[in-house]
């Protein structure tokens, strides 16, 4: 009887942390509770108080509607932010791979000191840099195309880092024998390393879908025609534009967060994998 | 004697080692090539320009005719710049929200790494802000501080306080409410990377200290912090950095105002290049930002030795 009472404490205890946490837990995710809240309602009720969490009457078809088919269509900026997303991340995970193969298992002098000053440029912020950056984009003729935003995001000196730390990983025996069977480098690469690091690409390919994803600030100064918008910039244009309508704003805000969210649940795993082993081995 | 068949072995091999060394090398090239190009065009490139416009006087819209050389004029002027030196310490206090954040994200991860049920559900619940786009984010608590009708200060009047701050709109308010949002949107991040560490110290240290009679508290300072201490070293110097590069949250939510209460650095620059068109004090700004960033990261970088254990 009083084992039995012993072994049943810690559960006891644990039970009672697990509702104080889900408590916190839901305080914490209030804010997003509020935004679907009042993405339902009509604009009216917006605001009444106490909150009304489940909307007496419902009006989201047409907050949606408007948000996604009115004169800021979300439709055209889903799409181009996929585009860019997309294509930025793949271009990004071919060309990081590829330099991280090649500062990690290919064995050459200059690739040392040509790694240090790939390294060196992470210590520059990016906005230090926005300006002549913005210059070089004007005469290039990059300024306010997919294809320069595209670009911007695709050198990317942490995936390049992150990736190399995994390519280290590889055993060199796999890559000596598969040398004396004939294989060049580029065959490796794509037959054995490769495969050997999916799970390291899976998770920087998410990493980097997010974060163009939620970019703002290279959309805001790389872009200039409305059409072309990606969906943070056109977040922030409805918002101006629909100031007081908070359930029109607030149907826009699910609208840009909900797809991520979908993404990462999916990828979850890989994402928080990937963070952490970013952040133990630093 | 016995050296000589050697020699000769030797200078055949060298002959292939040779091509075989360059073989690779031009593989490594190769491989590393578009990352150079890119890098080069898009960053170095940029870099020397930002070099060169630091001591120019310039407005890039009327182009290149009305360039003018400053000297060290931009570097005087912001010494002078009072809305500079504010935008600065701002920077500064913003800095603490990387300390408190830490906090906060490690007492999180001890308890939901041994002390609950649904370990996923929690590590997903609280990484969502951080993985939810900044300018939803921010329009969101925009609302929700609204001063009068948002759903804060409508909580703050029924609990009985009649008179609760205007938060963002109040320039006593705003920055403390940026970095309150600032804080909220970092922690999953902060947590996942705590709860990592943690599970990489060894249980038996915990076990042998409990055997030795420890409490939790003595525990949680003498193995936890001590072993954790290569993790809190990497937030907080990756955060620190971070909040210097914070723009997105400052744009969206405050445009750097109430009278410049929650204007960054990255957002002064910003506004001085793109909205006044100042480009030679917009790259001093900006080189400032850098080496701001260079010294606090070198300062942490040299501290390590007193408390971090590797």
């Amino acid at each position: 009887m009083n084992a039995m009472l012993n072994l049943k404490l810690p559960d006891i205890r644990k039970t009672v942390v697990t509702l104080i946490m889900l408590g916190c837990g839901i305080l914490f995710l209030l804010p997003f509770f509020w935004m679907i809240s009042a993405s339902l309602k009509f604009e009216n009720d917006v605001f009444t108080y106490p909150i009304r969490w489940i909307p007496d009457e419902w009006n989201a078809v047409n907050n949606y509607r408007k948000v996604w088919f009115g004169d800021h269509p979300f439709w055209l900026y889903y799409l181009n932010t996929i585009k860019v997303a997309v294509l930025t991340t793949l271009l990004s995970v071919t060309v990081s791979a590829l330099a991280a193969y090649g500062f990690s298992k290919v064995n050459f002098p200059a690739g040392r000191w040509l790694f240090l000053i790939v390294l060196a440029t992470f210590m520059v912020p990016q906005q230090a840099v926005l300006v002549p950056q913005f210059i070089l984009y004007r005469s290039l003729g990059l300024f306010d195309t997919h294809a320069g935003l595209i670009l911007l995001n695709s050198f990317s000196v942490l995936g390049t880092f992150m990736l190399r730390q995994f390519f280290l990983g590889v055993s060199n025996d796999y890559i000596e024998s598969a040398k004396i069977d004939g294989a060049g480098h580029f065959r490796i690469f794509t037959r054995i390393a490769l495969p050997l690091v999916r799970p390291a690409i899976a998770t920087y390919a998410i990493l980097r879908f997010i974060w163009t994803w939620n970019d703002y600030q290279n959309p805001l100064i790389f872009l200039r025609t409305d059409h072309r918008f990606t969906l943070q910039l056109a977040m922030q244009k409805f918002t101006t534009i629909n100031g007081e309508y908070y359930s029109l704003i607030m149907a826009a805000a699910v609208s840009a967060i909900l797809p991520l969210l979908i993404v990462f649940v999916i990828g979850q795993k890989h994402v928080i994998e990937g963070i952490s082993f970013g952040g133990v081995k630093g | 004697m016995e050296a000589a068949p050697m020699l000769r072995k030797t200078a055949p091999r060298k002959a292939r080692t040779g091509r075989l060394q360059r073989r690779e090398s031009l593989a490594g090239w190769l491989f590393v090539a578009p990352m150079l190009l890119g890098i080069s065009i898009f960053t170095l490139f940029p870099i020397l320009i930002m070099l060169i416009l630091n001591f120019a006087d310039w407005d890039f819209v009327l182009g290149l005719e009305k360039f003018a050389w400053a000297g060290l004029d931009n570097f005087g002027q912001l010494l002078d710049d009072s809305r500079f030196h504010k935008t600065w310490m701002n920077n500064m206090i913003f800095m603490f929200t990387v300390p408190v954040c830490m906090a906060i994200s490690l007492l999180l991860a001890i308890i939901i790494n041994k002390h609950v049920f649904l370990k996923d559900f929690f590590k997903v619940a609280y990484f969502m802000p951080y993985i939810s786009s900044v300018v939803a984010v921010a329009v969101v608590w925009q609302v929700l501080f609204h001063p009068s009708k948002g759903p804060v200060n409508q909580f703050l009047r029924m609990i009985g306080i009649s008179d609760p701050p205007r938060w963002i709109a109040d320039p006593d308010w705003a920055l403390l409410s940026v970095m309150m949002i600032s804080i909220w949107i970092s922690i999953g991040f902060n947590m996942i990377v705590y709860m990592a560490g943690l599970q990489a110290i060894p249980k038996d240290l915990y076990e042998s200290a409990e055997i030795d009679g420890a409490g939790g508290w003595t525990k949680f300072r003498k193995i936890t912090l001590p072993l954790i201490s290569p993790t809190t070293f990497f937030l907080l110097i990756t955060g620190i950095i971070y909040t210097f590069k914070s723009f997105d949250l400052i744009a969206v939510l405050t445009k750097g105002g109430p009278a410049g209460s929650t204007s960054l650095m990255v957002w002064y620059m910003y506004e001085t290049a793109f909205l006044n068109l100042k480009i030679g004090y917009a790259s001093a700004i900006g080189t400032v930002l850098f080496i701001s960033v260079l010294i606090i990261t070198l300062v942490q970088w040299a501290g390590q030795k007193k408390w971090v254990n590797y």
